[in-house]
């Protein structure tokens, strides 16, 4: 019999090196699998892991695809520090995307500078708005947010798919399901020219330094992780937990609204069916990579794209298949969930009850 | 022992991360994969919008590509990317594609087409093929396949073989392509049966097998015995060979997968076209261009007719050899809509400019558009 047993206090140290530890076993069994599929795992890994920092482009990609991760990724990892789980970015993407982008589509052809910063705005208040129906229904009848805010992603989804097949559809498009490009005051400026790299990568680092001052500095952050460590020490404390709820998803939705909208205005150029692949689910991967901290948010943020763009690059180099990439991310995250356990417990065999 | 002091977090964090990891695993795993390219004369880029397992439209692409490498041999090197979603990550892709050294650049699902066009003009001495688009420039050419002309022989095999008069269609997205598919099936159908009727069911995705499936049962249960299907998984042709209704195999020969149900499948042949471009490319005469080829030309073609008594497959027969020979036309008139106003008079054709922009059902499809 295999039990569990607690070592008391974590190493605080070993606690942040287990994503560093994950990773390298991560790459450990890359290098293995390659080596059975055939491949050689030497050039594999090069591809994979090193290649895409060799040209500006691919460098700069890693933060045009990052940059909707961290942002999401942050507002996660406060909603979690307060056991508050919004499985449901990916929905309040979608909408942040459908009020920014109904916005530039609204206002097509007027030349104005206050047009982007009102996308962002109302990517916002449509990520809040939807990150506020799991808030509401988990403060007023205890309903799970889980499942609310998933569930909720469907449906924007499907909104989304309503709105580009009829309303919003590109009138000279011959009927196919898109929006029209956006007009040149609707995008999103690039930072580098030649790049795709874009004014949200800054807007993602300068919410990680306010989430973390808000985080260690403020009353707010403390209570958030009060109610996620004691909820009953929390509640004896006198803590609105109602209002933290409200605090943690309009936050997060908010940043996932933002992410949509920057999406929309600074990558993709106009309303599709599907604006994200997923980001708003990787993100949760991501957040708990960053050990739920900003600054490790953004850093996971940067290995979850190298994890996609490197796959890129090693199909294209190497004829790797496309699976590997979601075999990494899988491996990743099982590694850096075994690591943990094996930090904060240790295995004990036998029947017998440990002393101390 | 103590007590697990982060319970909740844990167990619900591995829970959310299961999650997440599942929602990153969308597509199964691929075969191994391309030859590596090297140094040639002519490097050929291709990305697909699912896996090239898929058994339907990703893998048809593939297998082109891999009739390119079989006819050129060592003048051409190949690569792919699977699996590519239609946002922001194909212009990454596509520009990888692009600055790597590779010539000649297919992208092959309609969602690519601004992605396709941005890169294009990013990269002037590329050349780029861009599938069922509409967007051309000098270095972009578009091509695509009628398939709706193999619909109308499934249509007729479809009103010979019913014995509810109803036929059931899993479609992907409402766009012209798949509902010209849909109208072309229910007048072959009705060429030869004027009680049948088609209903349709949207599944809003080219490749989930599990949504694919679902609908294909819902389907049957509401007295199908005939299923058709626009989207790339074999899944609900399997679910009318388990049923013991009949159906059609999409894009690929699928009668590995329903010995016993599949009638016949459209078979996208991109190999001839593929081959040619490449070789247009390697002799310095390719030029930017629109191709939408049917069965005449082969880029379409039927698997054989299976699954019936040989005076339909007579029938089925005759259909397809009046259509390469353009003695009929899949929408000849009289065209009649949903509504019951003629939409072209007897003696005329639809043209493809409508054909291309089709957003109506003509009669006998049960149901209104999603709009």
């Amino acid at each position: 019999m295999i039990r569990l047993e607690s070592k008391g206090e974590p190493s605080r140290l070993f606690s942040y090196l287990s994503p560093v530890l994950a990773m390298v076993l991560t790459v450990g069994t890359g290098a293995l699998l390659f080596e059975l599929m055939g491949k050689p795992a030497g050039p594999s890994l090069y591809a994979y892991f090193i290649q895409p920092f060799t040209t500006l482009y691919g460098a700069s990609e890693l933060g045009v695809k990052a940059t909707p991760l961290i942002l999401i990724g942050l507002g996660l990892s406060v909603g979690f520090r307060a056991n508050v789980w919004n499985i449901g970015a990916e929905g309040q993407l979608t909408l942040g995307a459908i009020a920014g982008g109904a916005l530039a589509l609204a206002f097509y052809e007027v030349e104005t500078p206050l047009l982007l910063p009102a996308m962002m705005i109302a990517g916002v208040l449509g990520g809040m708005a939807w990150a506020a129906i799991p808030a509401f229904l988990r403060v007023k009848f205890n309903a799970n947010e889980i499942l609310v805010s998933l569930m909720l992603t469907y449906v924007a989804l499907l909104l989304l798919s309503y709105l580009v097949h009829g309303p919003l559809r590109d009138p000279d498009g011959f009927n196919f399901p898109e929006s029209r490009l956006f007009h040149d005051s609707a995008t999103m400026p690039t930072l580098i020219s030649g790049t795709r790299l874009h004014w949200g990568a800054v807007l993602a680092v300068l919410a990680a330094g306010a989430i973390w001052l808000m985080l260690s500095r403020s009353m707010l952050g403390f209570q958030l992780k009060i109610l996620g460590d004691a909820p009953r020490a929390a509640r004896f404390a006198g803590y609105r937990e109602p209002k933290l709820v409200w605090f943690s998803l309009l936050l997060s939705g908010g940043l996932a609204g933002l992410a949509g909208a920057l999406e929309v205005s600074g990558t993709v150029g106009q309303l599709i069916p599907t604006i994200s692949p997923g980001y708003g689910f990787t993100a949760i991967i991501v957040a708990f990579l960053g050990r739920l901290h900003p600054v490790g948010v953004v850093i996971g943020g940067l290995t979850m794209a190298l994890t996609y763009i490197g796959g890129e690059t090693a199909q294209i180099e190497i004829g790797l298949p496309a699976a590997v990439t979601g075999l990494f991310q899988g491996v990743l995250l099982f590694y850096l969930l075994a690591c943990d356990v094996l930090i904060n417990y240790r295995l004990r065999f036998g029947r017998r009850l440990a002393i101390g | 022992m103590r007590q697990f002091p982060i319970s909740r977090r844990f167990a619900t964090g591995l829970i959310a991360g299961a999650a997440a990891v599942a929602a990153v695993f969308g597509a199964p795993f691929g075969v191994d994969g391309a030859s590596t390219a090297q140094a040639q004369d002519l490097k050929v880029g291709f990305i697909y919008v699912g896996p090239i397992g898929d058994h339907g439209w990703s893998y048809r692409h593939n297998e082109g590509r891999l009739s390119i490498e079989k006819a050129l041999g060592d003048k051409v090197a190949t690569s792919y990317v699977e699996s590519v979603s239609e946002g922001a990550d194909a212009e990454r892709v596509i520009t990888q594609l692009a600055s790597s050294g590779h010539n000649l650049i297919f992208t092959t699902s309609f969602g690519y087409m601004n992605p396709t066009l941005k890169v294009a003009k990013k990269f002037p001495n590329v050349k780029f093929e861009h599938a069922t688009g509409y967007k051309r420039v000098d270095n972009l050419s578009t091509y695509s396949g009628r398939f709706y002309e193999g619909r109308y022989v499934q249509g007729v095999i479809a009103g010979m073989m019913t014995k509810t008069n109803v036929a059931g269609y899993v479609a992907s997205f409402p766009i012209p392509e798949v509902v010209r598919g849909i109208n072309s099936f229910i007048r072959g159908m009705r060429s030869v049966n004027p009680d049948a009727t088609v209903k349709v069911v949207w599944v809003n995705s080219w490749y989930d097998p599990g949504k694919e499936g679902d609908a294909a049962k819902a389907l049957i249960d509401q007295g199908a015995d005939i299923i058709s299907q626009h989207t790339d998984s074999p899944a609900p042709l399997q679910t009318a060979e388990n049923r013991g209704v009949l159906g059609f195999g999409q894009a690929s020969d699928m009668i590995k997968f329903a010995p016993k149900a599949q009638l016949t499948a459209i078979v996208d042949d991109w190999g001839p076209y593929y081959i040619q471009q490449a070789k247009a490319v390697l002799d310095g005469t390719w030029e930017s261009m629109d191709t939408w080829a049917g069965l005449k030309e082969g880029m379409v073609a039927m698997a054989p007719f299976t699954n019936m008594p040989d005076d339909v497959a007579a029938k089925a027969q005759e259909t397809l050899d009046m259509i390469k020979s353009g003695a009929l036309h899949p929408f000849q008139g009289p065209v009649v809509n949903q509504a019951g106003e003629v939409v072209a008079e007897e003696g005329t054709v639809l043209d493809d400019g409508v054909l291309l922009g089709m957003n109506y059902y003509v009669e006998g499809v049960e149901g209104s558009l999603p709009k």
